[in-house]
């Protein structure tokens, strides 16, 4: 539902590694565009785009392995810009135009 | 939110946080500081003499990437003078290994590392793929472990290499203490701590480098330096994120980072009071017991991170049950250390009445009783019994007969 609110959209991108691009296609990048505000108005967030890659982007319906009780699993890291995510405010920090998510995983084996 | 600055550098912007310590550095100190303390770890625990050979157990995944490029650049950097060498194991399982194999072969040339590759086929006759088509895929991950741990050993006496170095990481280390606390098992928590196990009177000894490095920073490192490694879960156990214990240990990151290197310590710190286990460790540099000291070969049987792989619910007792099996064969596993301290001691009868008995995971009061070097009568690999675990397996699967005890 999120993706089909109308309204100004931004483009940004979505890296997956570490073994969590077999629930994306099997693929490492994607270039999307999201709504640039949630149903109630505010900026769209991780938050947002998380659900939102869960709901139109995973095509693997084993979604445990991504997030767990609606937060990311924990052992997946998630780089906003090449800075930790606990640097920019985790679930709460807002997207902008240009934007690079990528989300890898530390749960696999060598 | 305005952008933090590097704590140490103090100019660059902070991209990365520490799970230890919280402090928040920039790519450049970082990369600096993880190879610095890798760096500590392996002079405080005298790992290594110069001109050793020492063979980097690689399987392409991040862990042993990781270690292959950090021991590289220190190499270089302090003087190790150190001849290095890749070693995989192939255990001949088709769309898994010899995609990760492409890998370790580009790893050797960006290294500028040979690369020895020993397979299951060649050493047991067997791949993965034909002991599957055989037994099923319940239970192979027994085979393909027992398997593992000699290949990587087999492995290193070809190139007459005596010290195998692997990328277990803290995480990994926290989770088999937490393993062995819920089995009550003091004895093999004291040596799953140790960063050495083996010694130099065995043919081959084994090392984990980055014991002390979290999970978390050695996928950051990777990632910052364009480190090309490869990350797919075997085909034989799929679901394969690993089990309770790892899932505990992530949770409890996510709560308190510095958790993993305090169960680290924590079961360091228990192991010291095992009687006639040492841990060596430098953990605040206190613990300087030289390599020597170590315990014996008590490997996880694991290496490929998929060995522990079910669901969540019935993980904890599959891996009891593993450890279980592998307590039987407890045999195998010869304690030097405790044998030394035996041996030395005159009075053999009255040690035996002070020994504090640690309870074995049934719940009996047994002390751990001292085994015997020998060498399997097939195979020539050390055991204390008169056949090895793999040529028992072997034996199994060649009378087709899959569903033996071991």
């Amino acid at each position: 539902m999120a993706s089909s609110v109308e309204g100004p959209q931004i483009p940004i991108s979505v890296d997956f590694s570490g073994g969590l691009e077999m629930l994306f296609s099997n693929q490492r990048r994607h270039s999307l565009s999201i709504a640039a505000n949630d149903k109630d108005g505010n900026p769209s967030t991780i938050a947002f785009l998380i659900d939102h890659l869960c709901k139109n982007l995973m095509k693997d319906p084993r979604s445990e392995l991504f997030v767990l009780d609606g937060h990311i699993r924990p052992g997946i890291l998630v780089l906003i810009n090449d800075a930790d995510w606990e640097l920019e405010g985790e679930e709460e920090y807002e997207l902008k135009a240009g934007d690079n998510v990528l989300f890898v995983s530390t749960l696999h084996g060598g | 939110m305005a952008p933090a600055l590097c704590a140490i550098c103090r100019t660059a912007r902070a991209l990365i946080k520490r799970p230890k310590n919280h402090a928040k550095l920039c790519k450049g100190c970082f990369i600096t500081i993880f190879e610095d303390e890798i760096h500590h770890t392996i002079i405080s625990s005298k790992l290594f003499f110069p001109g050793e050979k020492v063979a980097i157990g690689a399987s392409g995944g991040k862990d042993s990437t990781v270690l292959a490029s950090v021991l590289k650049s220190l190499n270089e950097r302090h003087g190790y003078g150190l001849d290095l060498v890749l070693l995989s194991i192939d255990e001949g399982i088709k769309g898994y290994r010899d995609d990760s194999l492409e890998t370790v072969k580009r790893n050797a040339q960006q290294y500028d590392m040979p690369l020895k590759v020993v397979g299951y086929d060649e050493l047991y006759g067997w791949t993965m793929d034909q002991v599957v088509e055989t037994i099923g895929k319940k239970g192979n991950c027994t085979y393909c472990g027992v398997f593992r741990r000699q290949a990587l050993d087999r492995g290193a006496k070809m190139l007459g290499i005596k010290h195998v170095v692997t990328g277990h990481n803290a995480d990994d280390v926290a989770e088999t203490v937490l393993m062995n606390l819920l089995r009550g098992d003091l004895p093999r928590l004291s040596r799953s701590t140790s960063i050495v196990t083996g010694n130099d009177s065995l043919e081959v000894k084994r090392s984990k480098p980055l014991k002390y490095s979290y999970e978390k920073e050695i996928v950051l490192y990777a990632h910052h330096k364009k480190l090309d490694y490869f990350s797919t879960e075997c085909i034989y156990s799929p679901e394969a994120f690993r089990g309770s214990a790892r899932s505990l240990i992530k949770q409890l990151e996510r709560v308190r980072p510095s958790a993993i290197l305090d169960i680290v310590r924590s079961g360091e710190d228990m192991a010291r009071l095992v009687p006639g286990e040492k841990s060596s460790s430098c953990g605040g540099c206190q613990g300087r017991s030289s390599a020597s000291g170590a315990a014996v070969a008590e490997e996880d049987v694991g290496g490929c991170g998929s060995t522990n792989g079910r669901n969540p619910g019935g993980e904890i007792a599959a891996m009891d049950k593993q450890l279980r099996e592998n307590e039987e064969h407890e045999g195998l596993e010869i304690d030097i250390t405790k044998l030394k301290l035996t041996e030395s001691d005159g009075t053999r009868q009255n040690r035996k009445d002070k020994q504090i008995p640690i309870r074995g995971p049934n719940g009996t009061g047994k002390v751990v009783g001292r085994q015997v070097l020998g060498t399997c009568e097939r195979c020539g690999y050390m055991s204390s019994q008169a056949i090895c675990q793999a040529c028992t397996l072997l034996e199994g699967l060649n009378k087709n007969r899959p569903k033996i005890q071991i």
